[in-house]
């Protein structure tokens, strides 16, 4: 069985179902037999539908090119259906969703792995960036200390000069120190 | 009423007016300084509006009636939020000195109150960079499309997608499979996950980073992780309200319960979320206000500093649920259709004759007939309802790491949002650590343990110990570990330690000197509202929430949520109460701090008492930390 949600997919740009819509359905399904079935020629008229509703929905079943009333089994109509399921989707420009078969479930696409989860690249590139940040201020942090080991004596002179002009003002804690 | 402790001796500890006023003029460069007034407000303002903010005070005000939480808000914001904040600042500034120092300088005795702070500081540290470990895992999976938790991964013979993550949602897969690898009890440690060891040496490295010479460096990067969570919340609330379903949230966030006021709970759940939000307690505070010149304004700083924190808070409230309005509407739109089209299926009817505007009517009608209803029942329609999608009520990193990540999966270009909530999330994590790490740095530098050695080295010991310890946390068991620490280690001990410091400024100290203090910095004697706050209101605040906390935890068994995907209600999370050696781990985690306090106290009497020997007086030699310790031969 069949059901078709053209109005949810498409919206304002829908189309309205047909003669000629129903006739593009039975010809891509044709394709669909002769392309992953066993290569015999099927034809728009091997496609039988019955009890179409104005929902869009119906049933159809497939019969034989050789013998009219020979019926196709039903698992080899449905393996042809989902080999070409995204043929017959984007015939009507419709998904899985809209376009549902009903007891054939979509098929589910592989997800693309990476080889190097993604993740690991964004942290490496991180991890790079702290630890030369890490490095670059220890580093500043060593020299700094050196020169202030060096250059020191100067300083000292001077801020002794300064405690040594406020003494004037304020004796006692200087004193006291 | 003038009731002060004896404290004789007090003088000697502390430096005197004169001798802050020489401190002041010369500049010996002995003692951090703030590069500007810019630097110190942005700390303090990173300090305490952090993840909190945005995972827990929306969660409170839409479960405590909505608009009407703002009054029991800003009444606790008002009587204990921003005395308790004044006086950190103001004694900081006035001694000079870390929690450590601060607390020994007013009494010697106190300085268990110094060392609680530092060890919750320690604790509370450790857990919360966690946190921003599992922050950035998110933040660093953000960068492809589609996001890894948008689509349930394959099982391993591509037939179906996994169970575990078919019978939940992607979204819980990622957090509680594919991020943390969750046990399913916190005794089957499950090993380390070595993902989770890499995001945490990098969260710890990224702090190291920033705390590496102390206020210096983090004083640069504050600039960026302070102001960055405004632009960001600033973008999401303009990107929020451009989609469907975001004023919703927004009016289901503020419609204000009246009735919600009467319940004592949501009094309770205030003052706790105004206490917890400013991080008082834990000596950051203390010692960034210590850095500052003595006569700053602190009382401004504090009120400033409080707006800023209660502004952000309705802020980032209002940020998320326009975002949860959005996912609760799509929700609610998407159940609708999953019915109308059943419905049209069972029934064979033309697309449109059931929508979203007649589908309750048209069910009606449908149902109305016997073979109708018969059919209908068969098909087992959910129940959609708007209001159960938007009280789906989360906090915490449930919020951030499941409802967030799933609302961003259904906004257009989802990895650039996702990047900016990480980021976002992470420099308020981030600027809150500052603080903690002050606090343990410098108290171990008060301690003088390691005298000679730099801060440098200091830091990233500090960082390299909390690490090794926190590798708990990145264990199978790891998430249910941080919920222990969470709910003990930084609740009960914070309280008694903010009672104590007011009970300690405004009686040990004596608030007569603190006034004086406070006239000497900024001016004016504090007014007739700071006395009766200080001496009375707080600490009356912070004992009523402690008290009836401690009561409630002691007199119930204590209970966790435990991801288990063989359980019978999956995926809602069972409730497992802990084993029995857990209550040990309780009983150090708030017991050891906290006892610390009177541990100490009774150390130094024990130690006066006892070793009746000369008692020496050291002074340090650096002019402005006067910090006398005594020691006995």
């Amino acid at each position: 069985k069949y059901l078709f949600s053209i109005n949810s997919a498409l919206g304002d740009q829908a189309y309205v179902w047909n003669e000629n819509e129903m006739f593009l359905f039975r010809a891509t399904l044709a394709f669909a037999m002769r392309t992953y079935s066993d290569g015999q020629e099927y034809d728009v008229a091997n496609v039988v539908v019955c009890d179409e509703t104005p929902r869009v929905s119906f049933w159809f079943v497939v019969t034989s090119p050789l013998d009219a009333s020979l019926l196709v089994d039903k698992r080899r109509v449905e393996e042809a259906v989902r080999k070409s399921r995204s043929r017959i989707n984007s015939a009507f420009l419709l998904t899985d969703d809209t376009l549902e078969f009903i007891g054939i479930p979509p098929t589910l696409e592989a997800p693309v792995a990476p080889d190097t989860p993604p993740w690991l690249i964004a942290f490496g590139v991180v991890m790079g960036g702290v630890g030369a940040g890490i490095v670059v201020l220890l580093v500043s942090s060593v020299k700094r200390d050196g020169e202030e080991e060096t250059g020191g004596k100067t300083e000292n002179e001077a801020a002794s000069d300064a405690i040594y002009n406020m003494s004037f003002s304020d004796d006692e804690p200087v004193t006291q120190m | 009423m003038r009731l002060v402790f004896p404290n004789p001796r007090l003088e000697d500890r502390i430096p005197s007016h004169e001798d802050l006023e020489l401190m002041e003029k010369v500049e010996t460069g002995d003692r951090l300084k703030w590069g500007s007034k810019t630097q110190y407000l942005l700390t303090c303002v990173g300090f305490c509006v952090g993840l909190g903010n945005v995972w827990r005070f929306p969660y409170l005000c839409q479960s405590h009636g909505g608009g009407a939480f703002m009054i029991p808000f800003i009444i606790l914001l008002v009587f204990e939020g921003v005395p308790l904040l004044y006086l950190e600042f103001a004694i900081g500034q006035r001694l000079r000195s870390g929690s450590v120092g601060v607390w020994s300088s007013i009494h010697p005795y106190m300085t268990g109150v110094g060392i609680a702070s530092m060890t919750v500081s320690f604790f509370v540290g450790m857990y919360y960079n966690t946190i921003l470990a599992w922050v950035m895992w998110y933040f660093l999976n953000s960068f492809q499309s589609p996001l890894p938790w948008s689509q349930c991964p394959l099982n391993d013979n591509l037939t179906d997608l996994v169970s575990e993550c078919k019978r939940s949602s992607p979204v819980d897969y990622f957090w509680y499979r594919e991020t943390l690898n969750t046990s399913t009890s916190i005794e089957e440690s499950g090993g380390l996950q070595w993902w989770m060891v890499l995001c945490l040496a990098a969260a710890w490295s990224v702090l190291y980073l920033c705390c590496i010479r102390g206020i210096e460096t983090t004083g640069k990067v504050v600039y960026i992780t302070s102001t960055l969570p405004y632009v960001v919340l600033t973008i999401f609330l303009i990107r929020g309200l451009t989609l469907k379903g975001s004023v919703e949230g927004i009016k289901f966030l503020f419609t204000p319960d009246l009735n919600e006021l009467l319940n004592p709970s949501t009094w309770l759940d205030a003052g706790a979320q105004v206490f917890y939000s400013f991080s008082l307690g834990v000596g950051g505070l203390i010692s960034f206000s210590s850095y500052n010149p003595v006569h700053n304004n602190c009382e401004q700083d504090a009120i400033i500093i409080a707006i800023i924190n209660g502004f952000t808070s309705i802020f980032a409230a209002t940020v998320i649920y326009t975002i949860i309005g959005f996912r609760a509407t799509k929700q609610f739109d998407d159940c609708l259709n999953e019915n109308i089209l059943m419905l049209l299926n069972a029934f064979d009817l033309v697309e449109g004759t059931v929508t979203e505007i007649n589908y309750d009517e048209m069910l009606q009608n449908l149902n109305s007939t016997i073979s109708g209803s018969e059919v209908i029942q068969g098909l087992d329609l959910s129940t959609c309802n708007l209001r159960t999608f938007l009280s789906d009520g989360v906090e915490g990193t449930g919020l951030a790491f499941i409802v967030f990540t799933e609302a961003i999966t259904k906004m257009p270009i989802s990895p650039l949002w996702s990047v900016l909530f990480f980021v976002m999330l992470f420099c308020l994590g981030l600027s809150t650590m500052f603080g903690a790490i002050e606090g343990v740095v410098v108290a171990i530098q008060d301690f003088k343990i390691f005298p000679t050695w730099p801060k440098e080295v200091i830091s990233g010991i500090v960082c390299l110990s909390s690490f090794l310890i926190a590798l708990i946390f990145s264990l199978g068991s790891g998430n249910y570990w941080l919920a222990l620490f969470d709910s003990y280690a930084g609740s009960i001990p914070l309280l008694i330690i903010a009672f104590c410091e007011m009970v300690g400024v405004a009686y040990v100290y004596g608030i007569e000197r603190f006034n004086k203090d406070i006239e000497f910095m900024i001016g004016h004697k504090p007014n007739i509202f700071w006395q009766a706050m200080w001496r009375v209101i707080s600490p009356l605040i912070v004992l009523v929430i402690f008290l009836i906390y401690f009561v409630n935890e002691v007199s119930s068994t204590l209970t966790y949520i435990t991801w288990n995907p063989s359980s019978e209600n999956f995926p809602v999370l069972e409730i497992l109460p802990y084993p029995n050696w857990v209550y040990i781990i309780i009983l150090l985690l708030a017991g050891l701090p906290s006892l610390a306090i009177p541990g100490f106290a009774l150390y130094k009497v024990l130690q006066k008492c006892c070793c009746k020997k000369t008692i020496k007086k050291l002074e340090l030699n650096t002019v402005s930390a006067n910090v006398n310790m005594y020691d006995t031969k």
